[in-house]
């Protein structure tokens, strides 16, 4: 067993070697290094073959069209190009959007830089299990309404929203629907014959393709319109310009050929390494699941121990590769705003860890953490004072504290 | 980010870890900080007939610069006098455990703690 173990599945994933091995036959002067978009001779030709078949990969594990399919840099671009593209297209039509508090950044900067141009955002609260239901949705669409963005699955939590019940609302309302399924695609089951999503952003590198890859899906029927963000050789059908990077598209393609072959079986695996970390953890005193556990996707899990800081505990992990809900190291001193919107209070976001497993995780691995993690939070509740505290009975909601 | 050897060796090994009487009248105890915050630190000295602190031992919520920083203090304020120990600097604490900016904030609640517990002893004594 090698260390640190990576449990951060949900921040990114080791390339698949069956991956890495096709990505290489595409750069050297051996391999398939042309321009894709070389329309006069032979190796143009056969990257934009590679191309295209990679669009065929992405657009099979979804259902959709391979001309539904955008090539970008990644979700952080095709939530920038879905969401400034499609207010812009449709700015005539009105300038509401709608979107929900614990979106990915990537989201909600767009959005405020809408509001910037003179747009109007409504967010969205979710529930407490961190959940934005198709009548919260109805809700708050108007008139002017032209877009909702809604991720599928939340990047901290890990849970699911329902995104079939979500777009027939806005197919009814006749406003775009925008989804970011960077935490998503590959891990649970998608179909766009049958989801009334309009735009869809993916990642490669969440599912063990390469980097600075990604894809936004753009519905033809209904067709939807967005406006470019990236102007230059007319790539995409004009909605991405940028010569194609063959040896990314080709990774990208690839693991997602992999994960339609592989996601069923691989997802069960996972869920039981999950579960088992959980069984392992769950009978210690104040442990708490953040999200909820039943509509979640199988490698993710999201915990608080309370009276222990986030921090510190990753400090005594340091042979585990995870992330905390404590953002004690940011200036701000502010935990996650996910874990704040579902209701959590500071303590208890302050104390979470973001545990993701996936595909090369083993049990072995799943029981050296649960020992590490025991091991560490018995460690730092007897340093902790408030846990001296909780252990004497005293309600620390009615302690007057010095904020500082 | 990296942590320097001294913050790892004092989150490691915490010196002086517990709970002093608080019922005891040579005891005087300093709590600062907020659990909202990420940081919560308990500061007690003993101090004897002289005024000279005997002994100190602490807890502490939060972030290893905040466990290593309320740690060395226990370690610096005994055998000092009441007057010396409320000389004690949070940059003092800063560049002994190598804090980066960000971290700062943890030295200052250090300093905030020993002030709150000769604070509380000079009241529990009647010197204030």
């Amino acid at each position: 067993m090698q260390v640190p173990i990576y449990l951060d599945y949900s921040s990114t994933s080791p390339v698949d070697p069956r991956v890495a091995e096709k990505m290489m036959e595409c750069l050297t002067l051996e391999g398939n290094y042309g321009n894709p978009a070389s329309r006069s001779h032979m190796l143009g030709w056969k990257a934009e073959e590679a191309v295209e078949t990679a669009r065929r990969h992405v657009a099979d594990l979804v259902n959709c069209d391979p001309r539904e399919i955008v090539w970008t840099s990644g979700a952080t671009e095709s939530d920038n190009l879905a969401i400034k593209g499609a207010a812009h297209f449709y700015s005539k039509k009105g300038k509401h959007i709608i979107t929900s508090k614990i979106e990915h950044k990537a989201v909600l900067d767009s959005c405020r830089q809408l509001e910037r141009e003179g747009y109007e955002v409504t967010y969205l609260e979710p529930d407490d299990k961190g959940l934005i239901s198709p009548e919260v949705v109805a809700a708050a669409i108007r008139p002017d309404t032209t877009l909702v963005s809604l991720m599928h699955v939340n990047n901290e939590i890990g849970v699911i929203n329902d995104i079939e019940a979500i777009g027939k609302v806005t197919r009814e309302k006749g406003v775009i629907f925008h989804v970011d399924a960077a935490q998503s695609t590959g891990k649970i089951d998608i179909d766009l014959e049958t989801m009334q999503v309009d735009l869809m952003s993916m990642t490669s590198h969440k599912i063990y393709g390469p980097k600075g890859i990604g894809a936004l899906y753009v519905r033809r029927k209904p067709r939807v319109r967005i406006e470019p963000q990236i102007h230059g050789g007319g790539h995409e059908r004009g909605m991405r310009s940028g010569t194609l990077a063959t040896h990314q598209i080709v990774g990208m393609g690839e693991a997602f050929r992999i994960a339609k072959e592989e996601m069923h079986t691989e997802s069960a695996r996972i869920l039981a390494l999950r579960n088992r970390l959980l069984e392992g953890l769950k009978d210690m005193e104040e442990v708490y699941v953040n999200g909820d556990i039943d509509h979640r996707v199988a490698g993710n899990l999201n915990i608080s121990f309370n009276f222990v800081e986030g921090e510190s505990l990753m400090m005594a992990l340091r042979d585990l590769a995870v992330s905390s809900g404590s953002a004690c190291t940011s200036a701000s001193l502010e935990p996650s705003y996910v874990l704040r919107a579902i209701g959590l209070n500071d303590e208890l976001a302050h104390s979470s860890l973001r545990i993701s497993v996936g595909r090369f995780t083993t049990e072995e691995e799943i029981d050296y953490a649960i020992g590490k993690i025991r091991e560490a939070v018995a460690k730092l509740r007897e340093l902790s004072p408030l846990w001296d505290m909780y252990k004497d009975g005293v309600d620390l909601d009615q302690v007057q504290w010095a904020a500082h | 980010m990296a942590y320097s050897d001294k913050v790892i060796d004092h989150y490691e090994n915490p010196r002086n870890v517990g709970k002093l009487d608080d019922e005891d009248v040579n005891v005087g105890t300093g709590m600062v900080g907020a659990p909202a915050c990420g940081d919560v630190m308990r500061l007690q000295i003993k101090v004897d007939d002289e005024g000279v602190i005997e002994d100190a031992k602490f807890k502490t919520y939060g972030c290893g610069s905040a466990i290593a920083s309320s740690s060395l203090l226990t370690e610096w304020v005994k055998g000092r006098s009441l007057d010396q120990a409320t000389e004690i600097k949070n940059t003092d604490i800063a560049d002994e455990l190598g804090l980066p900016p960000v971290k700062i904030h943890c030295s200052v609640l250090a300093e905030d703690a020993i002030k709150a517990a000769i604070a509380d002893i000079k009241q529990k004594r009647g010197e204030e």
